[in-house]
């Protein structure tokens, strides 16, 4: 603070200070005076102006002198802002002993702080503000390490920030293909599930696959220390500690974090946008709700994606199903499921003796989406989805997976090999028949010789007969006229 | 007889706004009654010098210090309730 741009002045009334009679003002107004004049001030602050008001006799007299402060702040054109107690009513200014004050003030505010089931948790109301709309609801606020933070959704005139389609990959390739791409950025991503159902693991691919791509990413963890997230994740071929050795991944240990849900908010979003995050997964979103914070949970993760949209952060929060209800499906705890742009859920199928991952987007605003349900295995390799299979109407997983994979496996061996079998003996048949053609052929050729020759013979000797009778006629010297009826008779 | 002690006034106006009309009015005649050719009054206007009040951390009108002797006293107010004054300069013996 540069000298004489900031100036303090105590006017605590003195403790031995005895009084008699009627007082005003106008002293401290004129010091006040002299010091503006002095330092050129345009703002100036009145702490706990109820402290002089209250030494005031009565009602007329501090009216009186509430409207010398307010004529003196006109004449000498400075911004006053004037804090004073409150007490009674902890949501409106009206029936305090200074309650007149609020009608002549431009704008009013009044702050409150209660316990709620032991949490703390501060509001802010602004009652009035002459010549400017305001929202008139308490919204709450939380002094931090950045100052004062009001909890504030944006306001429904505020432009929308620009909308992307770029695509980030959820970590899993084949959730991608299912998600026809991955999931928008800037989108904000639920996963449900219950306890065990590998939440955190997905969670941990996005995060992994987030630091692959280069983008700065933030992981909250509320389970477990980020250091146990980070050894645990190992152990399915998620590697994060790189990353995090790198500056890329920060890891966030919030298991014993108390405080309103409010506080842990102001925490999550200063701390992403200190790390400067594009990415931040939150590690169940459902510690949001902890003993105190229920009734105001669900507005925190209302503002917590409103925040994240602004920001243009991705979000991917976990949250946990307690109760294995019919339900289930329909609700979460804090009715994020509405929020959220895509929602993953992830169930247990046990049969035959066995308990299974199952993994199935609910609903994914704005991308195609896969309608099977898919089952998630995880290996030292990483995760994958595998098909499931539905026989006879049932859903198998596991083992029963396998077992019917390896039956068809061996089913489509059966069917290759029998039709190359068939290919053979086709093959043979068609030789035999092909060598029978040939023979009938060379057959056709000699019974064609054999009859030209029996046509020819019998041409010969038609001629050698009739050229054997000319010539006996000759030899006998008959005439040619009987011929017909010599040939009758030499016929026989 | 000692000295007589002479007390010294101090007593800060706003101009001649009511209230300081008449702590000016009631300061006199408590000091010509009680105080006769033994006191010494400081008329100090806090508009003429903001200054000398921002020092002496005045910031009610009208206040009275009174400088000697000790202790020192400050009274707010247009010094009416005279008993209440009397009493904080202590001269309700004296004055009996």
């Amino acid at each position: 603070m540069q000298p004489n741009r900031l100036c303090f002045l105590d006017a605590q009334p003195m403790p031995d200070m005895v009084q008699a009679g009627a007082f005003d003002l106008s002293g401290l107004l004129a010091a006040l005076s002299a010091k503006i004049k002095q330092m050129g001030a345009v703002r100036i602050v009145f702490d706990a102006l109820d402290i002089i008001l209250a030494l005031l006799p009565n009602a007329t007299a501090r009216h009186f002198e509430m409207n010398r402060l307010h004529q003196w702040l006109l004449g000498h054109q400075v911004t006053a802002l004037i804090t004073a107690k409150a007490g009674g009513s902890d949501t409106s200014s009206a029936g305090q002993p200074f309650g007149f004050v609020q009608f002549m003030v431009d704008c009013s505010v009044v702050l409150n702080h209660r316990v709620d089931m032991g949490v703390s948790q501060r509001n802010l109301r602004v009652e009035k503000y002459r010549g400017s709309s305001f929202n008139e609801d308490e919204s709450p606020f939380v002094i931090g390490k950045n100052g004062f933070d009001v909890a504030m959704a944006r306001s429904l005139g505020r432009a929308d920030t620009t909308v992307t389609s770029e695509r980030v990959s959820s970590g899993v390739k084949r959730l991608d293909t299912m998600l026809d791409g991955g999931y928008f950025r800037g989108a904000s991503v639920l996963i449900t599930g219950f306890p065990g159902t590998a939440k955190t693991t997905l969670s941990g691919a996005f995060a992994e696959a987030c630091c692959k791509r280069g983008d700065r990413t933030m992981f909250v963890s509320f389970d477990s220390d980020g250091s146990e997230v980070v050894r645990n994740l190992t152990s399915v071929g998620i590697h994060l500690q790189r990353y995090v050795e790198k500056g890329s991944l920060r890891m966030i240990s919030a298991r014993t974090f108390t405080g309103s849900a409010e506080t842990l908010l102001v925490h999550i979003k200063t701390l992403a946008k200190e790390h400067q995050a594009r990415c931040v997964v939150i590690d169940p979103i459902s510690a949001l709700a902890k003993a105190g914070n229920e009734l105001t949970a669900h507005a925190v993760v209302e503002r917590l994606i409103d925040w994240s949209k602004g920001a243009g952060v991705t979000l991917v929060c976990t949250s946990l199903l307690d109760e294995i209800s019919s339900d289930a499906h329909n609700r979460t705890p804090l009715q994020v499921s509405t929020m959220a742009d895509t929602w993953i859920h992830l169930n247990y199928l046990v049969q035959a003796g066995e308990r299974n991952r199952g993994m199935s987007i609910i609903k994914s605003r704005g991308t195609a989406h896969s309608n099977q349900v898919r089952e998630m295995i995880l290996s030292k390799d990483g995760v994958t989805l595998a098909d499931i299979y539905t026989a006879g109407g049932e859903v198998l997983m596991g083992t029963m997976r396998w077992q019917k994979e390896s039956a068809e496996r061996l089913a489509g061996d059966v069917a290759e090999v029998s039709a190359k079998l068939k290919h053979v003996s086709l093959d043979a048949e068609q030789a035999v028949l092909e060598v029978r053609a040939k023979s009938l052929r060379t057959e056709l050729v000699a019974k064609k010789v054999e009859k030209d020759l029996l046509i020819r013979t019998t041409a010969v000797r038609k001629r050698e007969m009739s050229g054997g009778r000319a010539r006996m006629r000759e030899l006998r010297g008959g005439d040619i006229a009987p011929q017909a009826k010599s040939s009758k008779k030499a016929k026989p | 007889m000692t000295d007589p002690v002479i007390f010294s006034f101090r007593l800060y106006i706003a101009g001649d706004t009511l209230n300081s009309g008449q702590a000016v009015a009631n300061l006199r005649a408590i000091c010509d009654r009680c105080l006769p050719g033994r006191h010494k009054i400081e008329l100090v206007d806090v508009f003429k010098e903001p200054d000398r009040a921002l020092e002496d951390r005045v910031f009610m009108t009208p206040t009275l210090l009174k400088l000697a002797p000790n202790p020192v006293e400050r009274i707010v107010g247009t010094l009416n309730q005279t008993s209440l004054v009397l009493h904080a300069m202590g001269l309700e013996e004296s004055a009996a």
